[in-house]
């Protein structure tokens, strides 16, 4: 595969969190605000990026009876430099995304990346594939986190965008929100999906008639 | 906080599936079928209340006396993923049945986010370890109420007509959200 497919697979055919629905729990969690949202896709895509290298790179060295545990160290060892390095420089946020730092590590997209691609691929496509899956992951919580935090509290990265006599809906930043819109732009992303797959077999079978 | 606090707290007001979005990966994957759903909870509430005491035993005992709290994460996940393995070994040995049971879902367990948090938040809560266990505790059977209570509605929308589009997982999701709702009348009671 070449690597602006590799890229591209992540950013949007195999988008992590619409369409292979991986790594729910920090996406509904925390999206309460489009700037949570960015900062929690941009700390799980250098985890990505750094866990998807180092295992490719000793992906011919583990056996592979211990690749498990072998992937969640090195994993877990990225999750602790990203925890402390937000914890010196943004620790606003740091206490903002608080428990979902440390959880990053059992979030399944990285451990599906290492397992499915990191270990069978060499170190230059690794990195390309976490930053594709990464930044699909970031698209997906700004995506998400916007929608929720315009019909929660009327903002936009904290800069007022309604009205001043918008009422907020409330229900939009607490949980139930979470779970309620992510569901309908599944269902959003599955009907474009479907209908422009329907498009396609429209056009395959009119130029078969034609031919 | 008294401990009775914590245990309604932990299944009812802060239910770790609705109010804080752990666990979610085996709530929207293991609760097609109620009984599957009830196994899936018992797994984990074994794996959790166990995790919770050895890891509290670790901080305390290893991780705070040296002065070595930035490794937590590592270790406690570590810990985790041993234990998981451990106790598929030690059931598979001492009770088949238990084993024939719970076996499918025990490797899951690793990777959910319900146990290593679990683990987590006892530590920065500052719980002893009688704490610890209830919350412990607490959070498992708000867990697998969670859990059941979503296969049974599930059941029935295997029945029902749902547009095409949104089949599957976006209604669940949606489903969920509806039942997170419900959930937030516990608001208050503690």
């Amino acid at each position: 595969m070449k690597l602006s497919e590799t890229f591209r697979n992540g950013l949007i055919k195999e988008n992590p969190i619409f369409v292979q629905l991986v790594g729910m729990c920090s996406t509904l969690a925390v999206t309460t605000s489009a700037k949570n949202g960015l900062a929690m896709g941009l700390a799980v895509t250098g985890v990505l990026v750094g866990s998807n290298l180092v295992i490719s790179l000793i992906r011919n060295v583990i056996p592979d009876k211990i690749r498990i545990p072998s992937f969640i160290v090195v994993i877990a060892t990225f999750v602790t430099m990203i925890e402390m390095f937000m914890k010196a420089y943004a620790p606003a946020l740091y206490s903002a995304l608080g428990l979902f730092i440390p959880l990053i590590v059992v979030n399944c997209i990285i451990f599906a990346r290492a397992e499915s691609f990191a270990s069978k691929n060499k170190p230059i496509p690794a990195i390309v594939d976490g930053l594709g899956m990464g930044l699909g992951y970031t698209l997906a919580l700004i995506i998400l986190a916007s929608i929720r935090e315009l019909l929660g509290a009327g903002t936009l990265f904290d800069h007022q965008i309604m009205s001043a006599s918008y009422q907020p809906a409330l229900i939009a930043i607490m949980p139930p929100g979470a779970f309620i819109i992510l569901g309908i732009l599944i269902g959003i992303f599955n009907k474009v999906r479907m209908s422009n797959e329907e498009k396609k077999a429209a056009e395959e079978t009119k130029s078969a008639v034609e031919a | 906080m008294s401990l009775f606090t914590i245990l309604i707290s932990t299944i009812f007001v802060n239910n770790y599936v609705f109010a804080r979005f752990l666990g979610i990966c085996p709530f929207l994957g293991v609760s097609k079928k109620t009984d599957t759903a009830f196994g899936m909870g018992v797994a984990v509430t074994f794996v959790i209340t166990l995790s919770s005491i050895i890891t509290y035993f670790i901080q305390k005992g290893i991780l705070d006396t040296l002065n070595l709290g930035y490794l937590q994460t590592i270790v406690f996940i570590l810990v985790i993923a041993t234990l998981v393995q451990f106790v598929e070994m030690v059931m598979k040995k001492t009770s088949p049945t238990l084993y024939n049971a719970l076996g499918v879902y025990l490797p899951l367990i690793t990777t959910n986010c319900v146990v290593l948090g679990v683990a987590i938040l006892n530590i920065q809560e500052g719980y002893n370890l009688i704490q610890t266990i209830v919350n412990a505790i607490g959070a498992s059977i708000g867990f697998t109420l969670a859990l059941v209570l979503m296969a049974g509605v599930r059941e029935q929308l295997e029945l029902a007509d749902v547009p095409k589009a949104l089949e599957g997982f976006p209604i669940t999701l949606i489903a969920s959200g509806l039942m997170a709702i419900a959930f937030l009348g516990f608001n208050g009671l503690v």
